[in-house]
């Protein structure tokens, strides 16, 4: 038995609706048609895979890989986990990527305009391939909250963004990752646009007093799930046959 | 009761904001020295087989305003229809083309550009040719899930006329939005593909 058959359908109920006016900015730039169901061809079920020497030792240590003179300022934390699919079984070699604001809550972009500080020593990109069991894990500096033009008044909860490769481009997914105890998650209208609240507790890293580092940084456990593909076992007949 | 289902829920999608750059291609936000070159910034090389080609155009919101923070990724087959993939069962892919490439629309112009090769045709899963195209996946600042999509090309209009993925499009006049039209540039094709992502020239996106 294998798994090269199709991707299990994407669960369009369980993601959110392209259209959310609560998050303003969805509101013209969402399609209004429906989309095209397409079940996987060989364009969709294949990928690129990235191999290890394309990152560098400091791509996955947010703390190092910017800093000139001293370290960024902020909560030192580890985040880990795995990437798995919708079998439970781990994706090795998945590319992921992740990016996020200082602990000010302030992002090095020039569009940027929220007055906290840049932080000198603070790139806030990084990157790693998850090994044979689907791990991954970084070092961080815990990023801040920060107020964004939606409402007059709204704020996203601290977060981090992730992009995920898996083996195929149909797996693709960009998600964020946020932290167990945060008020913010629960007012924020980009968390809400995933309509289940058990969706957006599966985005909520858990605290793990088990990883942290004594009396260096504090652990947050943060699994990914991509799409799983059904297995071949029936399906050794050619279409049509 | 019944017995427990072992499957997961695949995570939610969130969007990908505004800085997305910062993660996906920091040195062109001038986020230097963390590492040297963004990914899927160059496909073609010297020694790629096939038709260099550019393909270029902007992603427009309903009001027609081009998206100037947005990120494209493109998916191809090689110049014979292999893919560079571990999932490729049907031979060996062009070792000098990766086919994935990543670009930014431009913060000022909402432009992006991507040089690669004519890519061949690829089987539907039944063995019927799809025609030449390109996969595309665009996500940006108000996009909760990243859209998928496909360009065709204006010079293969045979083959468009026999893909049975463009069969499947039910209102025959947004066919025409998955076919880039071709010109010429400085001796190179070029192919021109704007994305709608809402209005009367929207972009047939795809569940797959
Ligand atoms: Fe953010």
């Amino acid at each position: 038995m294998s798994d090269q058959g199709p991707f299990y359908q994407r669960d369009r109920s369980w993601h959110p609706a392209a259209f959310t006016p609560q998050y303003k900015t969805s509101v013209l730039r969402s399609p209004q048609y429906p989309l095209l169901s397409l079940d996987n061809t060989i364009s969709e079920m294949t990928g690129p895979r990235f191999g290890h020497n394309k990152i560098g030792p400091l791509d996955n240590d947010l703390i190092r890989n910017f800093a000139k003179a001293g370290d960024p300022i902020g909560q030192r934390i580890i985040v880990y986990g795995r990437v798995l699919d919708e079998n439970a079984r781990p994706v090795p070699g998945a590319l992921v990527e992740f990016w996020q604001a200082n602990a000010g809550g302030r992002y090095r972009h020039k569009k940027e305009t929220y007055l906290a500080a840049i932080d000198p020593n603070f790139g806030g990109c990084g990157r790693t391939i998850t090994d044979e069991e689907g791990r991954y894990w970084f070092r961080t500096i815990k990023p801040g909250a920060y107020p964004w033009p939606n409402g007059v008044n709204d704020w996203r909860p601290a977060h981090i963004h992730f992009s995920i490769f898996g083996h195929a481009f149909a797996q693709r997914l960009i998600t964020q990752m946020y932290f167990e105890g945060d008020p913010m998650i629960w007012q924020c209208p980009i968390v809400s646009t995933i309509p289940d609240k058990a969706g957006i507790e599966q985005l909520v890293a858990a605290l793990d007093r088990n990883a942290t580092l004594p009396m260096d940084a504090m652990a947050y456990k943060f699994d990914i799930v991509l799409r799983g593909r059904r297995s071949t076992m029936f399906e050794n007949r050619m279409e049509g046959n | 009761m019944v017995q427990k289902l072992t499957t997961l829920k695949e995570s939610p999608s969130q969007t990908a904001g505004p800085y997305i750059h910062i993660g996906a291609t920091p040195n062109w936000v001038e986020i230097t020295g963390v590492w040297e070159e963004d990914l899927g910034l160059v496909l073609v090389g010297s020694e790629t087989k096939g038709e260099r080609i550019i393909i270029k155009g902007r992603v427009f919101d309903g009001s027609r305003t081009p998206l100037k923070d947005a990120l494209i990724e493109i998916w191809q087959a090689d110049a014979d229809g292999l893919y560079n993939s571990p999932e490729e069962k049907r031979g060996k892919a062009d070792p000098n083309f990766v086919g994935w490439g990543r670009q930014p629309t431009d913060g000022v112009t909402g432009d992006y550009k991507f040089e690669t090769i004519k890519p061949g045709r690829v089987p539907y899963k039944d063995g019927r040719l799809m025609a030449p195209h390109i996969t595309f996946w665009i996500v940006a600042r108000g996009i909760n899930i990243g859209l998928h999509t496909r360009m065709y090309f204006s010079d293969e209009e045979a083959a468009n006329g026999q893909c049975p993925v463009l069969g499947r499009i039910e209102h025959k006049h947004r066919v025409q939005t998955l076919i880039a039209a071709r010109g010429e540039e400085n001796g190179l094709a070029t192919y021109t593909f704007d994305i709608h992502l809402q209005g009367e020239k929207e972009t047939v996106f795809f569940d797959i």
